[in-house]
């Protein structure tokens, strides 16, 4: 894992690997897409409004994903101060935040026609909000602090405390009486959702996986340039006084 | 094609949060190139003067 803490190496991994992540996204997007609204059936309950779910839940599980990988690269950066998994936390968050209003957008959509209203306190939504406005307030302190090791260990200790909610958000469903639905995919006892939705609904995620791990990589690589060119700036800068 | 896009009566909805994702995740896709490519430039520029 450490063979990934030198930026060089990272260089020439991330661009071998960049363009195989963004063909493997816009295929499975492809595959995803026309699955979800003509390969899969309407609901014998929610009618042709069940095609919601398809961009509805993966969202929702990629806004959690982020977040745990934004918090587990924020430890590794705090414990080993392991440059490239603070790129990776900074680079995560603006994708995972986008991914968590689309879970919140997408599901008002969702709301509205089949539980009749646009939003609801509910456990479920409210933890998922607050989950939107960690990822806001994470983005917040790397831009107020202007110092980049200072602005790096507040965030990942935000990071590493906002964590407590992936909890909340997950169990929320069984350990409150929400309007939200329960887990028919990720419980215990497996999925309870018929394979006519689950296959084009696994696709769906699989495809916005790659999609982050593809901006990710692009993310990545453009936080590393910053950081080079910032450091060269300041050499250049404290050269020129010196020669003055 | 027609009953195809009214989607049972849910047109809107369904439409509306397609649309909403492809806006979102092809908006962070632009921006992000945007970004990577302008600190290309920039760090092209730097290795010009230097």
């Amino acid at each position: 894992m450490f063979g990934f803490a030198n930026p060089q190496r990272f260089g020439k991994l991330s661009s071998t690997l960049m363009p195989w992540a963004w063909g493997l996204c816009v295929v499975l997007m492809a595959a995803g897409i026309c699955l979800a609204l003509f390969g899969s059936p309407a609901d014998y309950q929610q009618g042709e409004s069940v095609r919601m779910m398809y961009v509805h839940v993966p969202a929702a599980w990629m806004a959690m994903a982020c977040y745990a990988a934004m918090a587990v690269a924020s430890f590794i950066s705090l414990i080993w101060g392991h440059v490239i998994a603070d790129v990776a936390a900074k680079a995560t968050a603006p994708i995972g935040a986008t991914f968590t209003a689309l879970a919140l957008f997408t599901g008002s959509l969702w709301g509205k026609p089949m539980w009749g209203t646009w939003w609801a306190w509910d456990a479920r939504l409210t933890s998922v909000l607050i989950l939107f406005f960690l990822y806001l307030g994470y983005m917040g302190l790397w831009s107020a602090i202007e110092d980049r090791t200072k602005a790096a260990r507040a965030a990942a200790i935000l990071a590493l405390v906002g964590a407590v909610n992936l909890p909340i958000i997950k169990f929320s469903v069984e350990w409150w009486n929400t309007l939200h639905q329960g887990s028919s995919v990720l419980r215990a006892d497996g999925p309870t959702l018929h394979t006519d939705f689950l296959v084009p609904l696994l696709v769906m995620g699989a495809a916005y996986m790659s999609f982050y791990a593809a901006l990710l990589l692009l993310r990545m690589r453009t936080e590393i340039m910053r950081q080079q060119v910032n450091a060269k700036q300041r050499r250049i800068a404290a050269g020129e006084e010196g020669a003055a | 094609m027609a009953e195809w896009l009214a989607m049972g009566g849910y047109a809107s909805f369904v439409w509306a949060t397609y649309g909403v994702t492809a806006l979102a995740l092809g908006g962070i896709t632009i921006w992000s190139v945007v970004e990577y490519k302008k600190l290309q430039r920039l760090s092209n520029n730097q290795d010009d003067r230097s």
